[in-house]
Order: structure tokens, then C-alpha cells, then sequence
């Protein structure tokens, strides 16, 4: 990790509550630019919403959050609008939109953005299309698309307009070995081809430490550790062991809170 | 008592915010109208859907409930020995009420519902979401079109079931039932006026198209994103533009004639 370049989103103080139950609690976190920087936790700890956060697709309660030196929280619509120009997102899913075929998804950016003519961008589509290696599925329907492909159509969707950050949002979920593998080949590879800053949000230990340069551990809406995967794993932090060791018991207990177990079984015998 | 009272106020708070909330929708998809004028291929697009394919169902209702007017019109007049003034008596109530009325209940079970589902499920599998991540605004990209379609559907399929069921109702009353053809188109012609029916034939479907659009395309962006949701939001849909419309139809009824 090198503290000396420039953050490319600078996160301080961050703090976000759904209803009542505080989802951040005052989180501090730099995403160094060029790197790929993985923030993982326990389902439920908001790493999703955080994604949003940085998007400014939601506000958040206080704090501060910089993406390339501006400030997120603070942007009016049309100018939140052009920064996201500048950002790439995959959905969990890839969110293709199910009326078009894969070539006008990857096409769809571009057009609504751009006035190029037709020629350019289908050398721009095909040029995406061949990074993900899908150059032959361009006429298919996302409908027929298995889940791996899907995600590759909408990582091409995401650096259509070249953009200069990206950020993946569970994008191992229920993926089989070999997507697996080709998604994280993929993440790695355009990072460092294109230039971009990755963030990736994941609780899927081996696949996202093996390409992040950085990992952030959330729980309970702090970071509970950060540093390289191997800092983590020999880290004193009890809760980072059990975490990126997959323990079934510890910091996070296996149980329940309940009473003491003996006098919950001599209750019964009593009765 | 209190419980219910709590309930009461509740509701009656979850009501305006909805209301809030669909007002500030419609301003914000009438806003993207003028960006639409420059494409209008997006709203060709949402006719063919919207309109040409609810044309079978405004076709075959139109033929009849026309044969229908026919059938009970003419049990009716004959009784007065007026059975001449069919045509009118046919003329009149597609015109003036059951055209623009049923086209609209049949456009909201057809395409309201259809609309509410589509964009429900778009927002269900984040494509909306996905759309304002590439910094392009759902409302103007999805919504303008399909609402401007809507819009541009409704009156004419109004037209088309007036114009439908009129012949339906010439097939049984001249074919069938021997009232003479040329009182049945000549009593129409004296009597049917371009202002006072027509135009607020006209007038009333444009209101109906505003309306059920606008709910259906609302209630597929506000729709709870998930399964359940957009099955109740398909059902309000056409719940509430039924409502509506009937609703509405009586108060431009007695504003109009």
C-alpha cells in the first residue's frame, strides 16, 4: 500500500442510518488510485449501500466523501450526473436491460451520451466486447445469457465511456468456478489495462484477496481492519482471524445469545 | 379506539405522501417531454406496445358492445315505433360515453397493468438503478416515452371503438334486425355534432389517457422492488385507474352536457 499517491475517493467520518439501525458509524477510508481495493464483512453490514453512498445515489447521514477531489455529498443533479459519467458500477446481477441485445446494452452509454455515428460505436462495442470475450454473443438477448455472461456484458457496459473508477458489487455471487475465475482475471486485467481504481464489494474471501491491493474489513458499521490480505490474516485482530479464516466461532459467536444451555434443558426436564 | 385512530391518521398520511410523490413524478416525466420531441423513435417504440397491441381487445369489444347497443336499442325504440333513430341512439352512447369509458378500462387492464409490471420488474432487477449509474435519468429515458405514448394512444382507440362498435350496431340493427339503412346513417349524420359529441368524446379520452398512464407509470416506479410488489402495484394499477376513470367521467359528464 502506498500512502504517498493521492487517494482517488477519500471517505471520512461517514456515518448512515437506515430507520433505526445505524448501517455506518463514523467510517474513515482511502481508495488508492490505480489499485484494486476489496471491502468485505458479514452480509448485512452495508457494503452494498455503500457502493451507493460513493454513486450518490443515496445521502448519508454526515461525513464526508471525496471522488476525485469532489465532494460527493454536495453535488447538484447534473453535476452528480457527470461524475458518474466518469464512474463505472456492476450490479449484483448486471442489471442488462432485458429489451435490448447485448451489442445496443453496450451501445446504450454510448449513445445516449455521445453523438458518434453508428460505424464508431460499433467499433467501440466490438473492441468491449472482445475484452470480455464475448465478441460472438453480441446479438443474444440478456435473457438468454447465463449469469457469468450477464456480468461480463455489463462490465463492458461499464467501461464503455471509459470511465476512471469502477466499482463491482458482489460480483462472485452464486458464480460457478470457471466464471468465477474468468471474472476475477477480468477485474484484475482491466484494472490494470485501462487504468482504473476497482473497488470491489465481496464476502467471498480467497477470490477477492487474491487481486486486491487493499482490503477493508466492515463490522458492525466500523472498519474493523485494513491492510493487505496477508496483514489481515496474521493480524492481532480477533474479529479479522475469524473472518478471513472462516471460523465458525468466535468474535462473531455461533450461538444465538440465549440462556445458560443446562437450565434451559433442566426447565424442560422439570415441567 | 386510539389504536384505530393511529391507524386512521396513518393512512391518511401514507395517502398524501403517495399523492406528493405521483405529483412530483408527473412534473418531472412532463418536464422530459420537450427532450422527447427530438426522439421520437423512443415513443414510436412505446405505441407499438402500448397502443397498436391493445388494438385486438379495443376491436373485438368495440364490435360488441356496438352489436349490443344495437340488440337493446332496438327492443327498446321499437316500442315507440322510433326504431329509425338507431343509428343516433347507437352514435350517441359510443360517442359520448362508452367509447372514451370502456376503451379506457380495457387500455388500463391492457397496457396500465402491462406498463406497471414492466417498469415494476425494471426497478426490481436494478436496471433503473443501473440507468442513473450511468448518469441517464430513468424518468426521461423510460417513463417520458411510455406516459407520451399513452397519451397519444388512448384517443385514438377511443376513436376506433366508437367507429367499431358503430358498425356493430348497424350489422344488427339493419343486417339483422331490418331497421332501414338510410335512417340509420342519415339520423346520425343530423344528429351527432362535431362540438358538442365528438369534440368532448375527444376531450374525455385525452383525460383518461393522462390519468391512467400517469398511475401506471407511477406505480411501476414506486412499486416495492421485489416479486410481491409488483404483483400489488400491477393489481393498483388497474384498480385505481378504473376508479378514475369512472370517477372522472361523471364529473367531465356534467361539466360537458
Amino acid at each position: 500500500m502506498t500512502d504517498s499517491a493521492e487517494p482517488l475517493v477519500e471517505i471520512r467520518n461517514l456515518s448512515f442510518a437506515r430507520g433505526d439501525r445505524m448501517i455506518f458509524d463514523g467510517i474513515d477510508m482511502d481508495i488508492q488510485q490505480g489499485k484494486v481495493t476489496a471491502i468485505m464483512g458479514p452480509s448485512g453490514t452495508g457494503k452494498t449501500t455503500l457502493l451507493r453512498l460513493i454513486g450518490g445515489q443515496i445521502k448519508p447521514l454526515t461525513g464526508t466523501i471525496k471522488v476525485d477531489g469532489i465532494e460527493v455529498t454536495e453535488l447538484s443533479r447534473s453535476a452528480l450526473f457527470q461524475l458518474r459519467k466518469r464512474m463505472g458500477m456492476l450490479f449484483q446481477n448486471g442489471a442488462l436491460l432485458t429489451d435490448m441485445n447485448v451489442y445496443d446494452n453496450i451501445a446504450f452509454p454510448i449513445r445516449e451520451h455521445t453523438q458518434l455515428s453508428e460505424k464508431v460505436i460499433r467499433t467501440l462495442v466490438t473492441m468491449k466486447l472482445q475484452v470480455v470475450g464475448l465478441r460472438g454473443a453480441r446479438e443474444l438477448m440478456p435473457s438468454e445469457l447465463s449469469g457469468g455472461m450477464a456480468r461480463r456484458v455489463a462490465m463492458a457496459r461499464a467501461i464503455a465511456l471509459d470511465p476512471m473508477m469502477m466499482m463491482y458489487d458482489e460480483p462472485f455471487t452464486g458464480q460457478d468456478p470457471i466464471s468465477m475465475g474468468v471474472l476475477v482475471r477480468l477485474i484484475r486485467e482491466l484494472n490494470d489495462a485501462l487504468g482504473l481504481t476497482s473497488i470491489v464489494v465481496s464476502h467471498d474471501i480467497e477470490e477477492a484477496s487474491s487481486i486486491a491491493d487493499t482490503i477493508y474489513l466492515l463490522s458492525g458499521g466500523k472498519v474493523v481492519a485494513h491492510g493487505s490480505a496477508d496483514n489481515l490474516r496474521e493480524s492481532g485482530s480477533e474479529w479479522a482471524k475469524q473472518f478471513m479464516n472462516g471460523l465458525p466461532d468466535g468474535p462473531v459467536p455461533f450461538h444465538y445469545p440465549a440462556n445458560d444451555y443446562a437450565e434451559d434443558l433442566l426447565a424442560g426436564a422439570k415441567k | 379506539m386510539l389504536d384505530f385512530i393511529q391507524q386512521l391518521g396513518r393512512s391518511g398520511f401514507d395517502f398524501f405522501q403517495r399523492l406528493g410523490r405521483a405529483n412530483i413524478l408527473f412534473a418531472h416525466i412532463l418536464g422530459g417531454i420537450p427532450g422527447m420531441l427530438v426522439r421520437i423513435p423512443l415513443v414510436i417504440q412505446q405505441i407499438l406496445s402500448v397502443g397498436v397491441l391493445s388494438l385486438l381487445i379495443i376491436l373485438v369489444s368495440g364490435l360488441f358492445v356496438g352489436m349490443v347497443l344495437g340488440l337493446q336499442g332496438y327492443n327498446t325504440l321499437v316500442d315507440f315505433g322510433a326504431e329509425e333513430s338507431l343509428g343516433v341512439m347507437v352514435a350517441l352512447s359510443l360517442v359520448r360515453e362508452l367509447g372514451p369509458v370502456v376503451s379506457a378500462l380495457l387500455f388500463a387492464g391492457r397496457a396500465g397493468s402491462a406498463l406497471t409490471a414492466e417498469i415494476g420488474l425494471m426497478k426490481a432487477t436494478e436496471q433503473l438503478s443501473a440507468m442513473e449509474m450511468m448518469a441517464i435519468d430513468p424518468i426521461r429515458r423510460v417513463l417520458t416515452p411510455r406516459f407520451l405514448a399513452g397519451f397519444i394512444s388512448m384517443p385514438l382507440l377511443a376513436a376506433i371503438f366508437s367507429a367499431v362498435g358503430v358498425l356493430g350496431g348497424h350489422f344488427v340493427g339493419v343486417g339483422l334486425l331490418g331497421v332501414d339503412e338510410g335512417a340509420y346513417w342519415s339520423q346520425m349524420q343530423d344528429s351527432v355534432d362535431l362540438y358538442d359529441d365528438i369534440y368532448n368524446g375527444v376531450i374525455k379520452s385525452l383525460v383518461f389517457g393522462v390519468v391512467v398512464t400517469w398511475i401506471a407509470v407511477f406505480e411501476g416506479y414506486d412499486a416495492v422492488p421485489t416479486s410481491e410488489g409488483v404483483s400489488r402495484a400491477t393489481t393498483r394499477t388497474v384498480v385505481h385507474s378504473s376508479l378514475a376513470v369512472l370517477g372522472l367521467d361523471f364529473i367531465l359528464t356534467a361539466i360537458m352536457f
